[in-house]
C-alpha cells in the first residue's frame, strides 16, 4: 500500500497524546494475566526437572492423586501429537516427552485446591530419572564426541567432524572473497562469544484455561499473540480452533518471549480432566528456567580493509545454540551481520548447534544483535588499527539504495546514511572524553514485516469511535491506531476507543511481533477508516439526493464536492451517527489484508562510558540513539522504544548472562544474581528520530520496536575496548573479565 | 523466464545453480516451479519462505507479480520478536 504523499500536513499523527492504558496500569486497574479468577478455580503447578539431561523411565502420580484437593495430574501422555514438526517440538517444551532435555523441563503438572496442595502434591509425584550426559556450551557440543541432546535432529550437510547436535546449516552472501581479502591493507580475524539472555518482562507468564464437558473452551493469558495461542493449543489438545476462544490479557512485557506457549497447553489439559478452571502462574525461577532465553552465540568474523576505510571482502561463521531443539534463529544472525555495509564479497555461514539448554524464544530482532555485535566489533578494530573514524568508515562503506545486501535482495531507499550523518552532526559525537573513558558506536539492523490483519471501526450514535483490533499492545499500539484512525476520520482522539478483541471477536491476526504492529494493523486501520467514510458519504449523498461521488468528506464532515454538486450544510460525523438506523442501519468500516512493504531499518548508537580501572565496574555516562520512524505516530511510544531496546542491549552487554554449573544446571534463575539494568544505573537516553518516509504505508510509518536492541553490544564493546585499551570478545563485560583484560 | 537466487546453503539441493530460472508471473508460480525443478526445495517452502521482489520482501503472497526483469531472491520466512 503505497505513500499518500511526502508532504502531508498531520494534525494528530505526531502528537503525544495522553497513554489510553496510562490511568489504569498506574492505578492497578489493568488486568493482567494473572488477576483473572473464575468460581471453583483451582491452581496448577508444574513439576521440573532437576537434572539437565534424563530420561524419563516412568512417572507415578499415585501417590499424588490420592493426596486431598489434588483434582487432576498430567503429564505428556494427556496431549495429541501436533500436526508438524515445530508445534511438536513446542509441545515437546512445554511438557517432556521420554526424556528431560534441560533443568527446569516440564515433565508432569497437578491442578489441586491450593497452591499449597498443590506444591505438596509435587513432591509426591515419584518420577524415574535416567541420567544422561548433558552439555551446555556451544563449543562443547559442536565436537563429534559430544552428548547428543535429541537423537535423530542433526543436519545432514553439517560440517565434516561435527557432532549431531548440529542442526540448522545456512550460508549467505556473494562475490568473490579471496580477490576481496587480496585487495586489503589490514585483515582482523576474531572469535567472539555471547551469553543467553532472557527477555527479561517484569509479568510472568500466567494463563486461566476453563474446558467444559462440551469440549468448549476459553483461555485468559498474557500474550503476545491470541492467534497464535489458539492454533498451538488446539492443535496439542486435538481441539477445533472454533471450539476454543483466546482472551489476551494486559501485558507486562513480552519482547518476543512471548509469543510461543509454555503453559497455556497446560492449564487447558488440566481443566478438560479435572472439569474445573485451572489458573496456572510462574513464579521468577520459573521463568528464567523454564520460558526461552535468546540464543548464546561463538562467532568469527573476519574483514578486510584498505588503509583509506574500504571493506574489500567481509566473512562470518556463525555458531547459535537455541536450546535443546533444532531453532531457525541462525538464518537472522547469519542474513542480518552484514546487512549494513555495501559489499562486493561478502559471504556469511551458520549453524545451530543443541544443548541441554531451555528452547529459545524470540527476543527483538532475533539473531541479529549478537551476529552485528561481531561484526561491529572488528569493524571498530580495524579503525583503531588504521587510525581511521569509526563513523566516517560506516559512511564510506553504508549500504544505501542500489546495494546488493548481504542476504541477497538490492536494497531501495534506506536510511542507513541519514542516521549516520546525524550521528556525525550531533554534539554527543565531538564531546571531549575523560581519563578512563571511551565512546562506542555501532549500525543495527532489522527486517521488520507486516504481516495478517484484521480491523473493524464502529461509529457509534453519539459519532464516537470504536476500533477492534487484533494484537496485544506491547508498545503503545492503541495510542497509535487511535491517532491514525482520528487522523483519517478527522475527528479528535479523544472520540475514539480502541481495544483488543479475543479471536472470536475478528479475524485472524499475526501475533505481535516483527515490529508490525504500527506499520500493519495502522495501514488496516486507516483502509478501514476510509471504509467507513464511503458508507458515512454514500449514505449523505442518498439525503442529499446527488451522486455518491459528489460527496467529499473533510475535517470529520460530509461536504458536496464542489459547487456543481449543489448547496447543502456539511454533516459532522455526529450527525450522520445519529441517523444510521434511518439511512441504512449500523455504519462500520473493516479491513483485511497480509501486509507486505514494512521495509527494513537501520539505527547507530553512540556511547561514552568511564571504566574504574580497579574493579573493572562500567559506568554508562552517555548513551544517544539515532533511528529512521519513517513517520513518528506517537513521538514517546518512539523514544520508549528505542530506549528500550538500548537499556535491554546495554544490559546484555555488561551483565546479562545464564550461567550453567559443570553439573548442568543453570546457577541464576532470578534477578538477584541475574542484573538487568535499572534506573539508577543508567543515563537519560536521548533518541534523535528520523522521519523518512516509508513508501509501503499510507503515512510513511516504519516499525520502530527490535532494531534498538541491536547496537548496544558493540557499541559498549567498542567504548570499553577504547577506554581500556584493550579489545573486549565476549559477552556480558562483566567486571571481572573486564578487569583480566586490563591485566592481560 | 524469471530468475531466482537460491541462498547459499541450499544450492545442495539445487545442483549448485545460485540462480534458477523459472516460467513465472506471480510468487506463487516461482514457488511451485521452483519446487517442480528441485523438488529438494519442498520441504524449505513448505517450512515456509519470503520472495523479495525488486527489494521488497513479500512473505506467503501468492499473487504478488513478478516481471520477467524483476530480481527475484528466496529467502527464510521472516520472524520477529
Amino acid at each position: 500500500m503505497a505513500l499518500d504523499s511526502e508532504k502531508r500536513v498531520f494534525k494528530v499523527v505526531g502528537t503525544r497524546p495522553q497513554r489510553p492504558d496510562g490511568i489504569d496500569k498506574v492505578t492497578g486497574r489493568a488486568l493482567y494475566g494473572a488477576d483473572l479468577s473464575a468460581p471453583g478455580m483451582l491452581v496448577g503447578r508444574l513439576l521440573r526437572s532437576p537434572h539437565a539431561h534424563a530420561r524419563i523411565r516412568s512417572i507415578d502420580s499415585s501417590a499424588a492423586l490420592a493426596l486431598s484437593g489434588v483434582k487432576a495430574i498430567v503429564t505428556s501422555d494427556d496431549f495429541n501429537s501436533a500436526s508438524n514438526s515445530f508445534n511438536q517440538d513446542v509441545l515437546d517444551n512445554c511438557m517432556a516427552r521420554g526424556t528431560a532435555l534441560y533443568h527446569g523441563h516440564t515433565v508432569a503438572a497437578v491442578a489441586a485446591s491450593s497452591k499449597t496442595v498443590a506444591l505438596q502434591a509435587l513432591k509426591l509425584i515419584k518420577v524415574d530419572y535416567e541420567i544422561l550426559p548433558h552439555v551446555t556450551d556451544i563449543a562443547d557440543a559442536m565436537v563429534a564426541d559430544a552428548p547428543v541432546v535429541q537423537d535423530g535432529r542433526g543436519a545432514q550437510d553439517a560440517p565434516a567432524g561435527t557432532s549431531a547436535n548440529v542442526t540448522d546449516v545456512v550460508a549467505f552472501g556473494h562475490g568473490d572473497l579471496e580477490a576481496g581479502f587480496a585487495k586489503a591493507d589490514k585483515i582482523v580475524e576474531r572469535t567472539f562469544r555471547t551469553a543467553a539472555t532472557h527477555q527479561g518482562y517484569i509479568e510472568p507468564h500466567a494463563c486461566l484455561a476453563t474446558m467444559g464437558p462440551d469440549g468448549k473452551a476459553d483461555l485468559w493469558c498474557c500474550t503476545q499473540g491470541q492467534y497464535a495461542v489458539r492454533a498451538f493449543c488446539a492443535d496439542m489438545l486435538g481441539m477445533e480452533v472454533s471450539q476454543l476462544r483466546v482472551t489476551a490479557s494486559e501485558i507486562g512485557g513480552g519482547f518476543g518471549g512471548k509469543t510461543t506457549v509454555f503453559i497455556e497447553p497446560i492449564a487447558l489439559a488440566l481443566s478438560r480432566k479435572s472439569g474445573r478452571p485451572v489458573k496456572i502462574v510462574m513464579d521468577r525461577d520459573e521463568v528464567f528456567k523454564g520460558s526461552g532465553p535468546t540464543v548464546s552465540s561463538l562467532t568469527d568474523v573476519k574483514i578486510g580493509m584498505t588503509k583509506d576505510g574500504r571493506i574489500t571482502a567481509a566473512h562470518a561463521m556463525l555458531r547459535y545454540s537455541g536450546g535443546a531443539f533444532p531453532c531457525g534463529t541462525i538464518e537472522f544472525g547469519a542474513m542480518s551481520a552484514f546487512a549494513a555495509y555495501d559489499l562486493e564479497a561478502v559471504q556469511t555461514e551458520g549453524i545451530n548447534v543443541m544443548t541441554n539448554r531451555p528452547r529459545e524464544a524470540a527476543y527483538r530482532a532475533p539473531g541479529a544483535p549478537m551476529a552485528i555485535y561481531a561484526v561491529e566489533s572488528v569493524v571498530d578494530e580495524l579503525c583503531q588499527e588504521l587510525g581511521l573514524d569509526p563513523l566516517d568508515v560506516r559512511l564510506k562503506n553504508a549500504a544505501h539504495a542500489g546495494t546488493k545486501s548481504s542476504y541477497g535482495p538490492t536494497f531501495n531507499e534506506i536510511g542507513l546514511v541519514a542516521t549516520l550523518e546525524a550521528a556525525k552532526a550531533h554534539p554527543h559525537y565531538s564531546a571531549p572524553l575523560g581519563v578512563n573513558q571511551g565512546r562506542g558506536l555501532s549500525c543495527g539492523f532489522w527486517f521488520n514485516f507486516g504481516g495478517n490483519t484484521c480491523v473493524s471501526l464502529n461509529l457509534n450514535a453519539d459519532g464516537t469511535v470504536g476500533i477492534t483490533e487484533g494484537n496485544p499492545d506491547i508498545g503503545g499500539s492503541r495510542a497509535a491506531i487511535s491517532q491514525m484512525a482520528a487522523e483519517e476520520l478527522g475527528i479528535g482522539y479523544d472520540k475514539i476507543r480502541t481495544v483488543i478483541a479475543d479471536t472470536n471477536s475478528l479475524g485472524y491476526n499475526d501475533v505481535t511481533d516483527g515490529s508490525r504492529v504500527t506499520f500493519a494493523v495502522g495501514l488496516a486501520t486507516i483502509q478501514a477508516a476510509r471504509d467507513a467514510i464511503q458508507k458515512m458519504c454514500s449514505r449523505v449523498a442518498k439525503l442529499w439526493d446527488i451522486d455518491e461521488d459528489a460527496v467529499v468528506w473533510e475535517d470529520g464532515y460530509a461536504k458536496p464536492a464542489g459547487a456543481n454538486a449543489g448547496e447543502f450544510e456539511p454533516m459532522s460525523i455526529a450527525e450522520i451517527a445519529a441517523i444510521a438506523n434511518n439511512t441504512g442501519g449500523p455504519i462500520a468500516g473493516h479491513y483485511e489484508v497480509n501486509a507486505d512493504g514494512a521495509g527494513v531499518s537501520f539505527g547507530v548508537h553512540l556511547v561514552d562510558l568511564e571504566v574504574d580501572p580497579e574493579t573493572g565496574f562500567t559506568t554508562v555516562l552517555r548513551y544517544t540513539v539515532f533511528q529512521d520512524a519513517g513517520k513518528a505516530v506517537h513521538p514517546s511510544y518512539v523514544e520508549g522504544q528505542m530506549q528500550g531496546g538500548s537499556v535491554q542491549g546495554i544490559g546484555w552487554a555488561l551483565n546479562e548472562e545464564y550461567i550453567y554449573g559443570e553439573d548442568g544446571l543453570l546457577q541464576n534463575p532470578g534477578f538477584l544474581d541475574y542484573r538487568v539494568p535499572v534506573a539508577s544505573d543508567l543515563p537519560p537516553i536521548e533518541a534523535v528520530i528520523l522521519e523518512i518516509p516509508n513508501p509501503g504505508h499510507p503515512y510513511g510509518v516504519r516499525g520502530v520496536g527490535e532494531t534498538s536492541i541491536v547496537p548496544p553490544l558493540a557499541a559498549l564493546t567498542n567504548a570499553v575496548s577504547r577506554a581500556i585499551g584493550k579489545r573486549m570478545y565476549e559477552l556480558p563485560m562483566s567486571p571481572p573479565k573486564i578487569l583480566k583484560a586490563i591485566k592481560g | 523466464m524469471v530468475k531466482v537466487v537460491i541462498w547459499g546453503s541450499l544450492r545442495t539441493v539445487t545442483d549448485g545453480q545460485a540462480e534458477v530460472e523459472v516460467e513465472a508471473a506471480t510468487f506463487k508460480e516461482v514457488i511451485t516451479q521452483l519446487e517442480a525443478i528441485h523438488p529438494g526445495l519442498k520441504p524449505r517452502i513448505e517450512r515456509g519462505v519470503s520472495l523479495a521482489i525488486d527489494g521488497t520482501i513479500y512473505r506467503e503472497a501468492w499473487f504478488m507479480p513478478v516481471k520477467p526483469d524483476s530480481e527475484v531472491v528466496l529467502m527464510p520466512l521472516m520472524v520477529g520478536g
